[in-house]
């Protein structure tokens, strides 16, 4: 790591990772309420450590599954991160003080419309193992769980899975690929997540921001 | 696996090789010595014992986390311990049977069956102390200044101490009526501090808002020592073991603040952590940079119940491992002096003389082509004007 970019830790300030795409769009204006304004615009600048107004407050842009993971291991203090990842992730070093009511969306099971959920050992393709092995079987159902890492809607059409299970905004893709929602998984928001350290050691910090953070999302 | 991995262990399964292996061992030696002096003395619980005594009365999280194999003698189920205080306190209830006070400590290796640590390692090296048959602010108080003097003699700077106490989430569960699998849904969601599903799980279980609301504060009860007021009031009206619960953190923490006024507390009432087996007062020492805590512990009264004597019970454990890298190196390698390959009996009475004053002496063996440097000696023993001497290698 370069001079530049101390841990979060020897940086004594606060560090907030969250991933770029729509969390990073929707997290700004609240963070901007909260005081936080970053010095570059992060949709342009190619920097992974992003600078704000506040010196001793930085933004680190991560991948969104990596999120918790730089948290709880206090590479950052604070992230954002969608309650998708949260539920798929396993450890259990983290707190998560807020909703954000930001990058709202629903986790769903879709699949060709009228397919049978309960088939005696349903096949599902998903990017949430976990999550999804969890929901099934909280559901009685026995399914077996195929990981893919992206175009889900593919798997239905091919035969490679009967449903899947995956986030939906409009539903305009599963419409166009000729799939439909069957049942909900969870609603998805966006939650602030906090290193359990680090709540104790920047107590009086952290918890200004959260206050400030809650706050916004209110209003 | 093929044949060039091999050498490969396990996940998480470590082994320590020199110089850290001889620094861990001064480390288990100091804490033990400090253990020693304040009057508690050792046990050796066995590595592996029958489920059945390692795993009555504990939790499912226990249960999980202990690795089980088949006894061959008897095809009885054994398991290799994951936690030592649970052993401690069925020697204590079961083979000691003392009705004075007993303070017990112990160290070794115990396995995990799922890494509990970020790094992934499962075997920790686990060190405790653990006083029984006192219930009360007292032992609590001096259990936590023995693992903050062990910190301290580990090398390890300033800490936080972080109080919480079981007291009150059982009292409020209770409260609630909750059943035991509510119980546990609620107790992660708390540890998680997260407050909207928390709400929203209370509303769809019917809890009556007042006790609600109560749970819902808790995460928000938290900061330096004065935030216990915030929680009285916001607690005030909770059942009698929750107000019991906070007359003790209050006492410990007063207590702390007397006796280690440079100690930095922090309290934290929906803390909640461990096997489930805690009854009462719970304390972890945390430290900037890291993000467990380095020690932790709390009141277990009557854990050994099942093991036919329940009594009052606190005490503490760490990962002597985890105390290491912040520990004093142990004495320089550099310290050590090769002497000669060469049978002169005086070059023999040296190497005993010196080898007695605590020096350590490495005899060199015939043939050999590594010098002192190679060998990690600063200094050597040479025949100097017909006498041996130690001098700079």
């Amino acid at each position: 790591m370069k001079d530049s970019s101390p841990n979060a830790e020897e940086h004594g300030g606060l560090t907030i990772a969250l991933s770029k795409g729509r969390i990073l769009q929707d997290a700004l204006p609240l963070l901007a309420r909260a005081g936080v304004r970053p010095m570059q615009d992060p949709s342009r600048s190619r920097k992974l450590v992003l600078t704000t107004n506040q010196p001793d407050l930085r933004l680190l842009v991560v991948r969104a599954q990596d999120v918790p993971t730089y948290v709880e291991y206090g590479a950052a203090d604070i992230g954002i991160a969608g309650k998708d990842v949260m539920m798929e992730y396993r450890g259990d070093g983290l707190y998560e003080p807020l909703d954000l009511n930001i990058a709202c969306c629903r986790l769903v099971v879709a699949g060709r419309p009228g397919t049978p959920l309960g088939s005696p050992r349903l096949r599902v393709a998903t990017k949430y193992v976990h999550t999804t092995r969890r929901y099934f079987a909280a559901q009685g159902i026995q399914a077996e769980v195929i990981k893919l890492y992206g175009s889900m809607e593919l798997a239905p059409l091919m035969g490679l899975a009967d449903v899947i299970v995956d986030l939906v905004d409009t539903g305009n893709t599963l419409r166009a690929n000729g799939l439909a929602a069957l049942a909900h998984v969870a609603d998805i928001s966006s939650q602030l997540v906090v290193n359990k350290a680090a709540m104790k050691m920047k107590h009086a910090r952290i918890k200004r921001l959260i206050a400030k953070l809650a706050r916004a999302v209110r209003d | 696996m093929t044949l060039r991995e091999h050498w490969l262990l396990p996940d998480g399964i470590e082994e320590v090789l020199p110089p850290q292996a001889a620094e861990l061992e001064a480390l288990r030696r100091r804490v033990l010595d400090l253990f020693r002096g304040w009057g508690y003395e050792l046990v050796m619980p066995p590595f592996i014992e029958y489920l059945e005594s390692l795993l009555t009365g504990m939790s499912h999280d226990l249960d999980l986390q202990t690795f089980k194999l088949i006894d061959q003698m008897t095809g009885r189920m054994m398991g290799v311990r994951a936690d030592m205080t649970p052993q401690v306190a069925r020697i204590e209830a079961h083979r000691l049977k003392r009705n004075a006070p007993t303070r017990l400590c112990y160290l070794g290796t115990v396995l995990h069956a799922r890494a509990a640590r970020l790094d992934g390692a499962r075997c920790p090296l686990q060190v405790g102390a653990e006083l029984y048959g006192h219930a009360g602010t007292e032992s609590d108080v001096e259990v936590i200044r023995l693992m903050l003097e062990t910190l301290k003699r580990s090398g390890i700077g300033p800490v936080y101490l972080d109080l919480g106490h079981m007291g009150i989430f059982r009292g409020l569960a209770r409260l609630a009526r909750l059943e035991e699998s509510q119980e546990g849904a609620l107790f992660a969601l708390l540890q998680r501090k997260a407050v909207s599903e928390l709400a929203a799980q209370l509303r769809e279980w019917k809890v009556p808002a007042r006790t609600a609301a109560m749970f819902g504060a808790l995460p928000e009860l938290e900061g330096e020592l004065p935030a216990l007021r915030a929680a009285r009031k916001a607690l005030r009206g909770a059942p009698a073991q929750v107000q019991r619960a906070l007359d003790g953190m209050a006492a410990v923490g007063a207590a702390l603040r007397r006796e280690v006024p440079e100690l930095r507390l922090h309290v934290d009432l929906a803390e909640l952590r461990g096997y489930h087996y805690h009854t009462g007062i719970m304390f972890a020492a945390y430290q900037p940079g890291r993000g467990q805590a380095l020690a932790l512990g709390g009141r277990y009264d009557n854990l050994g119940r099942v093991f036919g004597r329940g009594r009052p019970a606190t005490g503490f454990s760490a990962d002597l491992r985890e105390l290491l890298p912040a520990a004093a190196p142990a004495r320089g390698r550099n310290a050590r002096i090769l002497a000669p390959a060469n049978s002169d009996p005086r070059l023999r009475a040296l190497v005993a003389k010196l080898r007695e004053r605590g020096e350590i002496v490495v005899v060199a063996l015939p043939g050999q082509t590594a010098d002192a440097v190679e060998m990690d000696c600063a200094r050597r023993v040479a025949r100097i004007e017909g006498r041996w001497r130690v001098i700079r290698a």
